[in-house]
């Protein structure tokens, strides 16, 4: 699980190092490179820490917080290995929660700068997660039900046991509500635009305009390892081949993490060369999006008894 | 056909059936609504010809290639003509908005779940406890044929009922006699031709087919 920790640390800036790479080249730029985001985090850790003024202690707490509950879901959720020490205690309703927690603190810190951009991102930031988050649930809820439980890690054994299962009403609708979903959560093209910081229609980075040095690293980081996990995850549930069980050997936990590396490197390629392709939607037809992807997830539980 | 791998295949076709009912509306652009029914009328077509095989019923079979044929190939070619002719390709301003009819979708999934439960019970097998998708379908084309005011996408809604009630019937008995199915898929093709006739005259004589538009008797 440590490995599994390390792993997701050291790899989310380079996922999304890859995914911009991708997108300069598509796009007919050299890019910046791979390492373009280490490079960067460590140039904003070496800043001086900087607040602005009339800022409390919410501003300054929502960096560690958005970090620590990422990182606890990391652990959490079966991306190398399905077998976590956290098993029991940290389900799909414990993951949901705590990555809505890192999404409120992040959204309150912005509210605390009392700037428009800020009070705005957080209020966009809101809109989503209420869709977002009865999504996530359900998606999962939904696959879960074939299993009988809600722990992650079983789900995740349980389908690698049975490939087959995956080919029906239930996965599909499942699969396509997640995929709606970790694109929304994660901020992506069409709901957000990672790369903007000029147009009016941004909702990360307008709640993270405020920051500055280590705190913005620190956000930078968290916000790339939470697209690491949600694309993890969503491998982990619907391609679950590769991942250690519990007691493996260092070799398989070594052929675990390749194939944790490759999947979700094929996935971030993926959305990064679909992005090339679409336009960011209308900030007032993303709930349509979203609504859509709830209603997908929702389809997928009422399969699930339809088809039993 | 094995029965692990028939019901995955009628789970299957039943999944996408569903999908692209509720997707339809989803979707603005006139096209795309199209193309959404001529994926569910291969789902259609799919389901019966599946019912067919695990039965070993040729005419079955036969019937499920013709009822895809019909409602994936001939039924969009006209409707793509009649949207070809020169109409504006988007469902511009639905009576409900878009996110709160797929809410409505899933209330009306439920509701179809609810009613269809006393028909499951009468003979539980993978295909009756299917019924809900197609009364869930049913109900989705009623509901874009109440709020949607293009008449193409109107008529999408009727051919989404008729679609339904041809899965329900198949999905409920081991199939309707050739002939009515026949009569009723001609019936179809009929009313789709009727109706591109009555768009393109309605368009010559009020310059669109908004049926909202239409209230009042112009001169």
């Amino acid at each position: 699980m440590v490995l599994q920790l390390l792993v997701v640390a050291a790899g989310a800036p380079l996922l999304v190092g890859l995914m911009r790479q991708i997108r300069a080249r598509l796009e007919g730029r050299a890019g910046a490179g791979v390492r373009q985001p280490w490079r960067d985090l460590r140039k904003l850790v070496r800043k001086e820490a900087i607040a602005p003024h009339g800022t409390g202690w919410l501003f300054r707490a929502a960096p560690p917080l958005l970090a620590g509950t990422t990182l606890v879901v990391a652990a959490a959720v079966p991306l190398v290995t399905a077998d976590s020490p956290l098993d029991g205690v940290a389900d799909l309703f414990a993951v949901a929660a705590l990555l809505a927690l890192g999404s409120v603190a992040l959204a309150l810190g912005g509210l605390d700068t009392g700037t428009a951009f800020g009070g705005m991102g957080a209020s966009r930031e809101m809109t989503v997660l209420a869709l977002v988050e009865p999504t996530i649930l359900l998606a999962v809820f939904a696959l879960s039900i074939r299993v009988g439980t809600t722990d992650l890690g079983a789900i995740v054994i349980a389908t690698a046991s049975s490939p087959l299962s995956l080919i029906s009403p239930v996965s599909l609708l499942a699969a396509v509500a997640l995929a709606v979903v970790t694109i929304a959560e994660s901020g992506r093209i069409p709901v957000d635009n990672p790369s903007t910081h000029l147009e009016l229609t941004m909702i990360h980075e307008a709640m993270i305009l405020e920051y500055a040095g280590p705190d913005l690293a620190l956000i930078e980081w968290a916000s790339a390892m939470r697209l690491t996990v949600m694309l993890g995850l969503f491998a982990g549930l619907f391609a679950p081949f590769g991942i250690a069980t519990a007691g493996a050997g260092p070799i398989a936990l070594l052929v675990a993490v390749v194939a944790f590396a490759v999947k979700v490197a094929l996935l971030g390629g993926v959305l990064a060369a679909g992005e090339v392709f679409m336009a960011k939607l209308r900030l007032f037809r993303i709930p349509e999006l979203l609504a859509g992807s709830f209603l997908m997830a929702l389809l997928a539980v009422a399969a699930s008894f339809f088809l039993a | 056909m094995t029965d692990p791998l028939y019901v995955q295949t009628l789970d299957l076709a039943c999944g996408a059936f569903l999908l692209t009912g509720v997707l339809v509306l989803w979707r603005r652009d006139l096209a795309a609504i199209i193309w959404l029914f001529a994926l569910q009328g291969v789902a259609l077509g799919a389901l019966i010809a599946v019912r067919g095989l695990h039965e070993a019923d040729v005419e079955l079979t036969v019937l499920g290639l013709g009822v895809g044929l019909l409602r994936a190939v001939l039924l969009p070619y006209l409707m793509r003509r009649a949207l070809a002719a020169g109409e504006e390709g988007r469902e511009a301003r639905p009576h409900v908005s878009v996110a709160a009819s797929l809410l409505v979708t899933a209330v009306l999934t439920m509701i179809a779940y609810a009613v269809s439960q006393p028909l499951v019970r009468l003979a539980p097998t993978p295909a009756t406890q299917a019924v809900p998708i197609a009364l869930t379908v049913l109900l989705v084309g009623f509901f874009v044929l109440v709020t949607r005011r293009r008449a193409l996408s109107q008529v999408v809604g009727f051919l989404l009922m008729d679609n339904a009630i041809t899965a329900a019937a198949f999905l409920t008995t081991t199939g309707v006699p050739l002939v009515v199915e026949l009569g009723v898929s001609l019936d179809v093709l009929l009313a789709v031709l009727a109706l591109q006739v009555l768009t393109t005259r309605m368009r010559a004589a009020f310059g669109g087919t908004d049926l909202d538009e239409l209230r009042e008797l112009h001169d």
